[in-house]
């Protein structure tokens, strides 16, 4: 890859000499972490990893899932122990043996799934191991709330201290997690895939704090395999391939494009060819459809679309819209209350999974591991979870294996599944492999629809590429496709028709080609619709949301 | 029989056996509090209170002492918790199954350390028990007095250590660490929490309790240990645990009820209650806790970690 050696600094060979041009513009480095090797029982997660963190500065750590990237914080931050390697703080070699270690070095971290306890307040669990006690012993929770408020005073990141974690938003849980650090004195932040939960708005938010936790002097690393993000937020950035360090340098001197070449290891199409859509026949219509939520609340309130076939439509919403929910309904999961759902002109809005299974639609499940495959079955039982009842897998009583073990053989073929062989538990395989076995399983059926929510949670680049090349196949072919997904992103690239659906209604439809991110983030956020502005959502959607309102009336038509 | 339920003896007996019959429920229940809220299981609060009531019985048996034998009680008590926590903690066994084995364990363990010490089975020759605490001033009130004013010691005991044990719970840091590890071990631990330390501690606090439990049936309520004399006792504990949602309070208030239906049983003669079979009066226990398991009389939420080993990663 010659186009990234030149702007990037090789990390691996020569790190100290890499680094001294930097160190001249910059100082000495607050975190120096020198030839970190990390085994795991046949894996090197780490090899020989060196990274280095400026004051004031914001490091971007790239990298796909698997490169090693959390791995690398972990040892950091004292959860795992590093089979070789040194650790500098402030020019001092340091032993990292517990996450109290790091805190005590002036180092948080915000992991990727929040570290709250759900029932707990705010401040109790910012303050918790280093509680405030009163001279009687007693834990001194109004100190808590008055040191909460100041420091939330002090760095802008607005939380009510007796909120429980339980009732406050993904954004809010988030700027907790960051007081917890910095209310352990952190000088150093790790957040680790910071933005992964966050709508777009969120993340400019986000983006907004980073830059003034820098400017009061605390240096942060970023952990994230977006590579917009790490143009748009970072200064330096350092990405990690299947646990090397393949380069390091300064944002400003690199793009996009190089960024994804060092990171798979190969060119990249960043951007999805497609021929457009030809739609025919209606294959999906949705009439007034409502349903209540897991905890009996209102989910689904009157929604109304269609999918035609040969055409893949796209749902953007924040999560927790009642895409969910949405899902469960249209695939037999959970009852609807009142409206219709038609497949091919036949009402199923009664009809149990099977039933709609018959009638060809298949599913792609939100969650792989909880729904869309049984762990601890064997690569070839989960292929035929959809159909073992019928022949030729099904003999009277028994399961015909050996027709099983071959049509696993085949299906692992044609879809590249890795895997030894078709008889391990599926639980082995790679997160991306797995998402493997459920696609293949379900568009092995010949569906007339697909209903593929989330197809690619959790997946690295390569994976992506693979689910996304399938379900334009799928389209092409003529099936219908509706795909529900929280990356934006993905549904502006994949569909040839967006939805936004917010509090359970559909607010917004467009042409892909047509829809910006600007748009569908204000629409996902409430912005625009008949149920009109929510007042904290609007302020937080701020300058942003106002520049955007003008080309907005123009392009949209609400639906009602 | 005639009864008169204006009679005010009635109402001393029923308030007195309801005390008498609460005391090793909350002990125990205490005992369960603490462990569950740290994220452990402990089935075993039958076991551990039955190998107790056992020991401190043998060692006031041996030294005439019964206080003695109220420490060998604690002790043995924190020692059978001891071995759970290993198996649960450092092991991540099944913790339902380790309680279960301990349980069955000690039924066989007793009755033949009965029969090996004593020569006797069933029952151990009498013991000294430890003498009952009267309350100055408050013994003197009428009615009141004879109501709460004289008992065994364990009766005030089991109520301090629910003032004690919801302060420490609630009102502390430990408590808060507590919580925290038998809420989500991992954001626990990532603060700095010593997940296993906190869950040893609590685990053996449990034990200690339920070993004091076992002490207030052979050396405070009897005077002698019988096979078995548990009863169930450690499994109504749990229920009143569950039913006073993991909180020393709310178990104490549960303890009260049930001690109260079993009050009801053995006074149904005198109250006239003999048209209610008292079957029916020794099951409302157990109709009420599932019924708040079930979420019919407010939802009973259990500590989200309760009973998933901890597993460091690395």
């Amino acid at each position: 890859m010659p186009g990234a050696v030149l702007h990037m600094q090789r990390c691996l060979a020569s790190v100290e000499r890499g680094f001294l041009t930097l160190k001249e513009s910059i100082g000495d480095p607050v975190v120096e972490m020198r030839d970190i090797t990390v085994k795991f029982p046949g894996v090197i997660a780490n090899d020989n990893v060196s990274v280095d963190v400026y004051s004031g500065e914001i490091l971007a750590l790239l990298g796909e899932n698997g490169a090693g990237k959390t791995t690398l914080m972990n040892v950091l931050y004292g959860l795992y122990r590093p089979d070789a390697g040194r650790i500098r703080i402030h020019g001092e070699q340091v032993q990292i043996n517990t996450p109290n270690d790091a805190i005590r070095l002036g180092i948080g971290m915000v992991h990727q799934h929040f570290m709250l306890i759900p029932p707990f307040t705010v401040a109790e669990n910012i303050v918790l191991g280093v509680e405030p006690v009163n001279a009687a012993g007693k834990l001194d929770m109004d100190k808590a709330i008055r040191d909460v408020e100041e420091l939330s005073n002090q760095y802008g990141l607005v939380v009510d201290p007796r909120a429980n974690i339980d009732d406050i938003s993904v954004g809010m849980q988030q700027r907790v997690e960051i007081l917890k650090a910095l209310y352990r004195g952190a000088e150093v932040l790790i957040l680790d895939e910071p933005t992964a939960v966050l709508t777009p708005q969120e993340v400019d938010e986000l983006a907004a704090i980073m830059r003034s936790l820098v400017h009061q002097g605390k240096s942060i690393i970023f952990i994230t395999h977006k590579l917009r993000e790490v143009i748009a937020i970072s200064d330096r950035v350092a990405v990690l391939r299947r646990g090397k360090c393949v380069g390091t340098g300064e944002t400003k001197n690199t793009t996009a494009e190089e960024l994804a070449q060092m990171m798979v290891g190969r060119e990249v199409v960043l951007s999805l060819e497609k021929e457009p859509a030809k739609p025919g026949d209606t294959v999906l219509r949705v009439e007034n459809l409502h349903a209540r939520s897991g905890r009996n609340l209102p989910a689904l309130r009157g929604v109304f679309f269609d999918v035609k076939a040969g055409e893949i439509v796209g749902i953007a919403g924040i999560e927790g819209n009642g895409q969910s929910e949405l899902v469960e309904t249209l695939t037999g999961l959970r009852k609807s209350t009142s409206g219709h759902i038609y497949v091919n002109g036949i009402d199923v809005a009664h009809n149990q999974p099977r039933a709609l299974i018959e009638q060809g639609v298949a599913h792609i499940p939100e969650d792989r591991q909880n729904r869309g495959l049984i762990l601890d079955f064997t690569v070839a039982e989960n292929f035929i979870l959809r159909n073992y009842y019928k022949s030729p897998f099904a003999r009277g009583i028994n399961l015909d294996y050996r027709k099983v073990q071959a049509h696993a053989r085949d299906l692992i073929s044609e879809f590249d599944v890795r895997t030894p062989h078709e008889n391990i538990p599926v639980r082995s395989l790679s997160g991306g492999n797995q998402q493997k076995v459920v696609v293949a399983r379900e568009l092995s059926s010949e569906p007339k629809l697909l209903i593929a929510s989330q197809p690619t949670r959790g997946l690295d680049v390569g994976a992506i590429e693979f689910v996304h090349k399938r379900l334009l196949a799928q389209r092409d072919q003529g099936k219908a496709i509706l795909l529900v997904s929280l990356e934006l992103d993905e549904i502006m690239s994949l569909s040839d028709r967006i939805l936004v659906i917010y509090e359970g209604q559909i607010v917004g439809e467009m042409a892909a080609s047509e829809a910006t991110e600007g748009e569908l983030g204000l629409l996902m956020a409430g912005g625009h619709g008949k149920r009109g502005l929510d007042t904290e959502r609007s302020e937080r959607s701020g300058q942003y949301g106002q520049q955007i309102q003008e080309p907005l009336r123009t392009h949209v038509k609400p639906i009602s | 029989m005639e009864t008169n339920l204006a009679d005010v003896t009635i109402y001393i007996a029923l308030v007195v056996s309801t005390l008498r019959m609460a005391t090793p429920l909350i002990l125990a229940g205490l005992g369960g509090v603490f462990s569950e809220r740290s994220g452990v299981v402990n089935i075993a609060l039958e076991g551990i209170m039955l190998i107790a009531a056992f020991m401190g019985m043998l060692i006031s048996h041996f030294t005439r002492a019964p206080w003695l034998g109220v420490l060998a009680a604690v002790a043995s008590g924190a020692a059978i918790a001891a071995l759970h926590a290993v198996v649960c903690i450092k092991y991540k066994s099944n913790q339902v199954v380790s309680g279960t084995a301990i349980n069955l364990f000690s039924v066989g363990f007793t009755g033949f350390m009965l029969r090996k010490v004593f020569e006797h089975a069933g029952q151990s020759p009498p013991v000294p028990k430890v003498a009952d605490w009267t309350i100055p001033l408050i013994e003197k009130i009428p009615v009141i007095g004879a109501m709460i004013g004289k008992h065994t010691p364990f009766v005030y005991l089991s109520l301090i250590a629910v003032i004690i044990s919801n302060f420490v719970l609630f009102k502390t840091k430990l408590g808060l660490r507590i919580r925290a590890v038998g809420e989500h071990p991992k954001a626990a631990e990532t603060v700095g929490v010593d997940v296993f330390a906190i869950r040893y501690l609590c685990v053996l606090l449990s034990g200690a309790l339920a070993g004091l439990a076992g002490a207030s049936l052979s050396l405070g309520f009897l005077s002698q240990f019988r096979e078995n004399m548990t009863g169930g006792r450690g499994f109504i504990a749990l229920a009143a645990m569950i039913f006073g949602k993991w909180t020393p309070y709310g178990t104490l208030r549960a303890c009260l009820l049930f001690g109260f239906a079993d009050a009801l049983q053995i006074l149904s003669q005198t109250l006239g209650l003999t048209f209610i079979p008292t079957d029916f009066l020794l099951m409302a226990p157990y109709i009420l806790t599932m019924a708040a398991l079930a979420g019919i009389i407010g939802r009973s939420v259990p500590p989200a970690a309760s009973g998933i080993p901890y597993e460091r990663q690395k």
